[in-house]
């Protein structure tokens, strides 16, 4: 959907301004950028209302001169690179696609086919983001709200694990902290905004509380303030073992018992640490706990532009959110089994479609020790450290800056990109259609030669 | 002098800016291996900004430069480092069962290059 | 190239065309059902079967943020029934929930070509449509939730019904709805702004904006009405669930004045009793003012004994739920919108109110005058999965196992209703009006439920047998937009449906009026909330018939 643009001359320059673009950089999803697009130089060069991860987002991605499809290092052409991709997967026994977060739903929705044809497993970095927390969620299950419910209501507004100010900068500006909504008709000044981490943050000046706490310590704090909550005693050692004085935990319990809509929102200091899904089970349950007594809601901040719909994608195609192996004929779900820091570790794929994401620089090193060692299909606007040891590496257009399509915000709600300007490079859901495509042809032939 | 400390990755404003910039450019290297330490656990280690240090994991090490942040803002015992190819050098591969390795929570052990 | 196809020897029931079980042929030419076609047509010879439209469900919840959040909850119920790829069709999960692949297929199984998604926050509608893409086989279109819509609630508030009717329509037609859907009107507020309260009264006012309830339902039934929506106000009432609860569903009822409304899974709204005790049958004052006043429209809303799952966007109603059975619980708030519960429940034999849930849809079911207007349905997931219809159609048909059945269950609930008194027999032909021509006739589809000359060539052949429940559960054909896609109860190719929706006529500038208030309340741009006609693929718009034309 391409609408609202208009095109003008400006200094005999070829400018053109996308109203209400959206960003794409992290799971805030802000759908009201202005973009200064000079399309002469094909570049962003200006992002109103854009935040500094925003801009770079925006001014970063340029036309790379760069080859196309590069297969063993020697520049190829878009068909040779989705032939030798797709013959990597047929003959692949194990394959695993991972990624997906920074890519359309539609192209994500190419790729589960892909893994549904051949048999093999798909992944997303939810695994290793809020993996636990979707984990947690089949568990307990979950209390939660779109941001603008938050902006409408929240007075009490609680971050745990998090520093939205560097990773999601307009958390609090735009949603859940400083804005004016319904019922909240003074901003900030009507929210008391609640800060627990393990160290000060460039988010800690904003809230009007912040409890520190002993690093790994987050399930017990969490279970402490349940059992304080249902009225219940807990250890006299708490702020020995945790860091937090039962004072702190006191006046928790009493704001969040008292407030008229509370949110907790929690990051990845709870996935990520000690406890992992049983933390976001701990924060889940806390949170469904508090509506005995008022309005209470729980939200992970999410992090890629579009991992929530990578989330909904496969979750509606699967019945699972990530961690699903095809290779039964049928969709099994299992982390650890099927997710592939697991899959990359013990060295069992021995193909991988790795889509919009570097795991090559982020996966623990003894997964990436595996990775050197299989045939890897890499799409990716950027060069990474995966594109780099990638047999069939695809240099695709960049989603919300060159293509259109769908991405889910952090709280499930649907938006649609408006492109700023053509790339000379094909976007990552051509590419994934032309595998798939080939892919059916290859197997039919091989049933063909079979049946011969 | 080597003493043990807790290595928690995170992302900041840096890492996120440097990173849509290019992962193989320098300044996304430079963000990734530069660690935040309290300053009493520098001043004890004899350690000034600038300074090269080995942190060293169970599965690997790698040698990052450390700067001081206040004892009021990073506890004793903790080091911070934006995410990048450094951290992954240290993570345990094993997930529990979960699929997440303990990517912001490492034990790791800390001495002046 | 035209593609043909004739259906020879077959026992048709098709009620629309006054056709009861007389053996004809059918044609059918490039997707419609014509009246003759040349002698190369693909013959399918049905002797010994019984054929009948494609069925049509009026209403479950198959696509969409709720449903797929609940696809999520339910792991455990994924494993236990997988959905294998074959060398035509995808893969995916069963269970209640079942994966997108699965619900468009395990449909097109049962016979059914046509499913409405009955809950869509609009702010939603590009992931219901995602789905929905996803959803393969069916025909399919959604009711666009706008019952407890502040923006809406604001313009009756300020008494502006012009401009209320001009919004609903901007509503359905900036997001491709096909219905409005009301769900306990008024509640969202209570639950999500006075500490998880809820509505109990439809005459009590709704906090911060001075109307009621009713005044909410009337404004709709009047608007739907002047709109000339094919489908009239689909009403979910207040205090579902709750002792008691027949005279909210009355003076819901009432609330039409002859103008057409539909409720929504009525067994659900038609308690007997007091309220917060236990409850009793009040199906007979329904039934009977459904029964007298024709301008009503049902569905049952059967609760179907084993696994089911609450979710709906009665927040209030999933709270009560879950403090009964305390089991894992979604709540979902949607800004300005709507609100969401779900909860993972079943529905045990030896439980009085579960036992007494039954035998109430039961009744509705045999109480009923007229099968055109109480029609069939589970309340997919939330009375059973739709994959139970051809059980119920077997309770329905079979006064014998109906008998049996009625044994095996909590005896005092039964007492509390006239059941065991209750022998009737469904025929087939009034099975194929509760599944197929009634429901085509309550959407206002007159394309779909008939096999009469122009209709989509939406048809589904059974072997005919004894046991009903076996007979409904595997057609031996189905052919879909006349693609034979079952052949022998195998599927013989993948298929794509298309979406229904509508799109009523409005004064644009109504838009001027709704940008401000998104501006202030909402989290997304008002430009980038209607939904772009890139998400319908393929689809039919379904005319409307406006009053003032």
């Amino acid at each position: 959907m391409v609408e609202a643009t208009q095109t003008k001359s400006k200094e005999s320059k070829n400018i053109k301004i996308v109203k209400d673009a959206t960003c794409t950089f992290c799971g805030c999803v802000c759908d009201d950028m202005e973009l200064t697009v000079d399309l002469d130089e094909h570049r962003i060069t200006k992002a109103k209302k854009a935040c500094v991860l925003g801009r770079a987002w925006f001014y970063e991605h340029t036309i790379d001169d760069r080859p196309v499809v590069l297969i063993d290092g020697k520049e190829a052409t878009l068909e040779e690179g989705i032939e030798t991709a797709a013959q990597v997967l047929v003959d692949a026994k194990f394959p695993i696609t991972y990624g997906l977060s920074d890519s359309t739903c539609e192209a994500q929705r190419v790729a589960v086919e892909i893994m549904d044809i051949i048999n093999g497993s798909i992944d997303t970095t939810t695994s290793v983001c809020h993996g636990p927390s979707g984990m947690a969620f089949q568990g307990v299950g979950e209390s939660t709200a779109t941001l603008g419910e938050i902006k409408n209501r929240a007075d009490l507004v609680i971050y745990w694990g998090g520093n939205p100010a560097e990773s999601h900068p307009r958390h609090f500006t735009k949603y859940a902290v400083t804005p004016k909504g319904m019922y909240i008709p003074n901003g900030k000044k009507d929210r008391t905004v609640v800060l627990v981490d393990v160290r000060r943050t460039p988010s800690t000046p904003l809230a009007d509380i912040f409890v520190l706490i002993k690093p790994g310590k987050d399930f017990e704090v969490l279970w402490a303030l349940r059992a304080l909550v249902k009225g219940k005693k807990i250890s006299e050692n708490i702020e020995k073992d945790t860091g937090v004085s039962r004072e702190v935990l006191d006046d928790l319990v009493s704001r969040m018992k008292n407030a008229q809509y509370g949110v907790l929102f929690f990051g990845m200091g709870l996935t990520m640490t000690r406890g992992r899904h049983f933390n976001s089970g701990a924060i889940l349950s806390l949170a469904s706990d508090l509506n005995e007594f008022t309005h209470f809601v729980a939200k992970p901040v999410r992090g890629h532009g579009n991992v929530t719909g990578a989330d909904n994608v496969v979750s509606w195609q699967t019945g699972y959110p990530f961690g699903v192996n095809f290779n039964r004929g049928f969709p099994r779900f299992n982390p650890g089994e099927f997710t592939t820091t697991d899959v990359f570790s013990r060295g069992e794929a021995d193909a991988a479609m790795i889509i919009a994401s570097d795991p090559a620089s982020n996966f623990p090193k003894k997964a990436i020790e595996h990775m050197k060692k299989i045939p890897i299909i890499s799409l990716d606007a950027k060069d990474t450290c995966t594109s780099k040891i990638a047999k069939v590496r695809f240099a695709v257009a960049t989603y919300g800056i060159n293509t259109g399509g769908t991405v889910y915000r952090m709280d499930d709600v649907p938006i649609s990109l408006r492109p700023a300007f053509d790339s000379p490079f094909p976007s990552d859901q051509e590419v994934l259609e032309g595998i798939r495509n080939r892919v059916k042809e290859l197997l039919k032939g091989d049933k063909a030669r079979l049946a011969a | 002098m080597v003493e043990t400390m807790i290595l928690v990755p995170g992302r900041s404003q840096k890492q996120g800016t440097s990173l849509v910039a290019g992962k193989l450019k320098d300044e996304y290297k430079r963000v990734t291996s530069t660690a935040e330490l309290n300053e009493k656990d520098m001043r004890r280690l004899k350690l000034k900004d600038g300074d090269k240090i080995r942190l060293k994991s169970d599965v690997g090490q790698t040698v990052v430069t450390c700067i001081a942040k206040k004892d009021a803002d990073l506890p004793s015992g903790m080091i911070f480092i934006p995410y990048g190819p450094p951290s992954s050098e240290l993570m345990a591969h094993d997930t529990a069962g979960s699929g997440m390795p303990l990517s912001k929570h490492m034990e790791v052990k800390v001495s002046k290059v | 190239m035209s593609s043909e196809l004739k259906i020879v020897n077959g026992r048709v029931y098709d009620p629309k065309n006054n056709i009861d079980g007389k053996v004809q042929d059918v044609y059918v030419r490039d997707g419609k059902i014509v009246e003759s076609v040349s002698s190369s047509a693909t013959k399918i010879d049905a002797h010994g079967m019984v054929v009948m439209p494609g069925a049509v469900d009026i209403h479950c919840h198959i696509a969409g943020p709720k449903v797929n959040l609940a696809r999520k909850l339910q792991p455990e119920d994924h494993r236990l029934d997988v959905h294998p790829k074959t060398a035509v069709t995808r893969s995916g999960t069963g269970g209640v929930v079942p994966s997108t692949f699965a619900t468009g297929y395990r449909y097109a199984t049962m016979g059914y070509t046509t499913a409405m998604e009955a809950a869509v926050p609009p702010i939603t509608a590009r992931h219901v449509l995602e789905e929905l893409d996803d959803t393969p086989v069916i025909d399919k279109g959604f009711y666009v939730l706008l019952g407890n819509n502040a923006f809406l609630y604001k313009l009756l508030k300020e008494g502006r019904k012009k401009e209320f009717q001009e919004a609903v329509a901007w509503w359905i037609d900036s997001v491709h709805g096909y219905a409005l859907k009301l769900v306990n009107p008024g509640s969202d507020e209570l639950w999500k702004g006075r500490k998880n309260a809820n509505i109990t009264d439809v005459n009590e006012k709704i906090d911060h904006y001075d109307i009621t309830p009713m005044h909410v339902i009337e404004s709709f039934i009047e608007a739907a009405d002047e709109l000339g929506l094919p489908h009239p106000p689909h009403i979910h009432c207040n205090n579902l669930g709750h002792s008691g609860n027949i005279s909210t569903t009355l003076d819901t009822m009432k609330a039409a004045e002859g103008r057409r409304v539909h409720m929504a899974h009525i067994q659900f709204h038609s308690f007997g009793g007091e309220i917060n005790k236990n409850a009793v049958s009040g199906v007979k004052p329904i039934i009977d003012f459904i029964n007298a006043n024709e301008n009503i429209t049902t569905d049952v809303g059967q609760v179907m004994f084993g696994k089911a799952t609450a979710m709906t966007a009665d927040a209030p109603l999933a709270w009560m739920l879950r403090n009964v059975k305390f089991n894992k619980w979604v709540n979902a708030d949607t800004e300005c919108e709507s609100g969401c519960g779900i909860i993972p429940f079943s529905y045990q034999e030896s439980v009085y109110t579960h036992a007494l849930q039954w035998a109430m849809g039961l009744e509705l079911f045999l109480m009923s005058k007229d099968p055109w207007r109480v029609l069939l349905s589970t309340d997919h997931p939330n009375g059973g999965s739709f994959m139970s219809y051809p059980k119920l159609i077997k309770l329905l048909m079979d006064s014998a196992y109906r008998k049996e059945a009625i044994e095996h269950v909590n005896q005092k609930a039964i007492n509390k209703t006239v059941l065991r008194e209750l022998t009737r027999e469904y025929t087939l032909s009034e099975i194929a009006i509760i599944t197929r021509a009634g429901p085509a006739r309550a959407l206002g589809l007159e394309n779909k439920g008939h096999l009469g000359r122009g209709a989509d060539a939406d048809i589904t052949i059974y072997t005919e047998e004894e046991d009903k429940e076996q007979m409904f559960n595997a057609p031996r054909y189905v052919i879909k937009d006349g693609v034979l896609v079952i052949k022998d109860h195998e599927f013989a190719t993948d298929h794509k449906g298309k979406i229904l929706h509508c799109k009523p006529g409005y004064n644009a500038d109504i838009a001027d009026e709704i940008e401000p208030f998104f501006e202030d309340y909402y989290s997304v741009k008002f430009s980038n909330y209607a939904v772009s006609e890139d998400y319908l693929h393929h689809h039919e718009v379904i005319p409307t018939h406006p009053k003032d034309s």
